[in-house]
């Protein structure tokens, strides 16, 4: 019996009962495209979230008052505003006495409402030195950055992010960014004094932590003495020369802080140092188990899959067993036999797998097409889910295979 | 030829032991047309399971064209029903919702004949056993019990066996189409020089046949050969 003969046995036996050979098919198919959708949802999400985080800047310590609560606290709110621990003159200090620092801006940030041409936002206004941009890896869509003269001198200026911008000067279809391009030189209102806007920044995408994008930047004096009132930072950015001394920045602004806070047990600091490979680290833990639980969920219905094979082939060989009774009297062999049925679960399989790789993929580029969460389709898994259908074809079918390879030609010419 | 010397076949062991057949023996001749005969639970199935190789006796000789095939392996008795025995059975047993040509061809597939002559010998198969030519693409689901019977004669002649074994071949068959059936295989006998071995129970079935052996609790208890065996009306 050739192989030729062992497929075309196969296709007849396989369409004779087409419902019966669809269902199952199915099975793996929803098995093994939830595999790869899963997966891709969760590869996409850690990626996605590690590139929201990496475009925050690169190389970045940040400096909170307040003490620490843990690493994962770190955002918008933990500690900002609430303490007045950390003053202009420790970032100095940091600026100065601190080796391998490479840029430091010290940000002072608050919620205010902003108003302009009668429309008004509730946004954060942060307030900032001209070495943020390089540091927030920010970049310009209109208009110019603060300077470092303009800190200095208390100018009444604003920089916008495009949200920011969209709120409270409405959009513009007809442009590339979107925005009304006459919004430079315009005034908008801070606590009743007013600001000029001398620049918009590029949009940085609206996703991970703190929405870059819905922000006002002044200048970080005009900030202290307009709207806090005192010389407190809400955050200091550090960016490092190189990611391999990061350590060694974090733990020399951690000593010198230390010392001139004038603290010596260093669990009672009234600051934290939050290093950014690891909230990178903490996220793709987190990220790595939320892939590992879709995928052990999707293995799961893979399996049943599985089941579902080996359930159709038993029920096959028991519903065929005067035609298996049958071919070994007219000759076939018990390796003829195991073949076809081998060649029949193995076929289901396959046939399952590439629709169910077909279907897994586009439902995770069609996911990620709607914008409904970030996929990435991780080959692995593709490969992954191939080879479990393909052993649970070859697994599950041999059993039955071999139950009916078995089969006394006379007793099972004789089944009823 | 078929030389058979003092078959046993014994069931079980011990106390529960049931010994079907208890020193059978007999010879066939090519171009013989035999019928053997006897009621149920008399040993035929048993001779005929062992005469088709499906089964190997407990002891004694069965010599199939000079070759000893009482004590092969389930594997070297497949190759032999694959080479030298057709089987017409009394339930058809075709493949459903197959064509009537693929049934032909299915032992010359396990055979390793390769497939323009499969569909050659199939179609001079079918038409010996005087199937129509219009039916050869009909699923075998969509005949009557006649033509699917002749298919399955046509099935068991296609590898050019040295015996046909017939078990009750018209047993599902109503009267008529039994006697075109029977037909078909003194047909076959006579014109075609085949060997068959017909197993039956009703006598006027194996009147067809020269020679009639019966079989009784396992022994034979008349072996005659008849110098006028009764013609099947060879209708159509």
């Amino acid at each position: 019996m050739t192989f030729n003969d062992t497929l075309e046995e196969t296709y007849t036996a396989l369409s004779a009962n087409k419902a019966r050979s669809g269902l199952t098919v199915l099975g793996i198919v929803i098995g093994i495209a939830s595999v790869i959708a899963m997966v891709s949802v969760g590869q996409g999400a850690s990626s996605g979230i590690q590139s929201s985080i990496q475009s925050l800047g690169s190389n970045l310590i940040e400096v909170t008052p307040g003490a620490a609560r843990n690493a994962g606290g770190f955002g918008a709110s933990s500690g900002r505003g609430s303490a007045t621990t950390l003053t202009q003159a420790d970032a100095d200090a940091i600026q100065s006495q601190v080796q391998n620092v490479s840029a430091l801006a010290s940000e002072v940030s608050s919620r205010q409402q902003i108003t302009a041409r009668g429309t008004n936002t509730n946004t954060t206004v942060d307030g900032v030195t001209a070495s943020y941009l390089q540091i927030r890896n920010l970049t310009m869509d209109q208009g110019s950055f603060v300077t470092d003269a303009e800190s200095q001198s208390l100018a009444k200026v604003a920089v916008l992010g495009p949200t920011a911008a969209s709120d409270l000067f409405g959009t513009d279809d007809t442009q590339t960014d979107g925005l009304p391009q006459d919004i430079v030189g315009q005034t908008i209102r801070i606590k009743n004094m007013q600001f000029t806007v001398i620049g918009i920044t590029a949009s940085k995408g609206g996703s991970g932590f703190s929405n870059q994008d819905d922000m006002v930047y002044i200048p970080s004096l005009s900030a202290q003495r307009f709207l806090s009132g005192n010389s407190a930072v809400s955050t200091v950015d550090i960016q490092a020369t190189s990611a391999d001394v990061m350590t060694q920045v974090q733990n020399d602004v951690t000593s010198l802080l230390l010392s001139r806070h004038g603290i010596t047990d260093a669990t009672k600091a009234d600051f934290s140092v939050l290093n950014q490979n690891d909230l990178l680290s903490t996220v793709s833990s987190v990220s790595q188990t939320l892939t590992i639980l879709l995928a052990s969920i999707a293995a799961i219905s893979l399996v049943v899959g599985g089941i579902g094979i080996m359930n159709m082939m038993l029920t096959t060989v028991t519903e065929r067993t005067r035609e298996i009774g049958l071919r070994k009297a007219i000759g076939a062999k018990r390796g003829d036999i195991s073949k076809q049925f081998l060649v029949e679960a193995v076929t289901l399989t396959l046939v399952g797998g590439v629709i169910g790789i077909a279907l897994g993929v586009g439902v995770a580029l069609g996911v990620g097409a709607l914008g409904l969460i970030t996929t990435s389709i991780s080959w692995y898994s593709v490969f992954l889910a191939f080879g479990v259908s393909a052993a649970i074809g070859i697994v599950f079918g041999y059993y039955p295979a071999r139950r009916a390879a078995a089969l006394n030609p006379i007793d099972a010419l004789r089944y009823e | 030829m078929i030389e058979v010397k003092n078959i046993t076949k014994t069931y079980g062991v011990g106390d529960t032991a049931f010994q079907a057949l208890r020193g059978v023996s007999f010879t066939i001749e090519d171009g013989e047309f035999i019928a053997i005969m006897g009621p149920s639970g008399s040993g035929k199935s048993t001779l005929m399971h062992i005469l088709g190789c499906l089964d190997t006796p407990s002891s004694g000789t069965y010599q199939l064209d000079g070759k000893d095939v009482s004590q092969l392996s389930d594997e070297e008795l497949a190759d032999i029903r694959k080479d030298k025995i057709g089987f017409v059975f009394q339930s058809f047993n075709l493949l459903p919702r197959t064509t009537v040509l693929r049934n032909v061809m299915l032992p010359l597939v396990y055979a390793g004949v390769e497939a323009g002559e499969r569909e050659r010998r199939a179609t001079v198969a079918l038409a010996a056993s005087g199937l129509d030519a219009s039916h050869f693409f009909h699923k075998s689901n969509e005949l009557s019990g006649g033509q699917i019977q002749r298919v399955a004669i046509a099935r068991a002649l296609v590898n050019n066996p040295t015996l046909i074994l017939a078990d009750e071949p018209t047993g599902n068959l109503d009267t008529k189409t039994g006697e075109i059936v029977l037909g078909t295989f003194q047909k076959l006998n006579e014109d075609h020089g085949r060997t068959i071995v017909l197993i039956t129970h009703e006598p006027d079935i194996a009147e067809h046949a020269q020679r009639i052996i019966t079989v009784r609790d396992g022994v034979i208890v008349s072996d005659s050969k008849r110098h006028q065996r009764r013609n099947a009306r060879h209708a159509e």
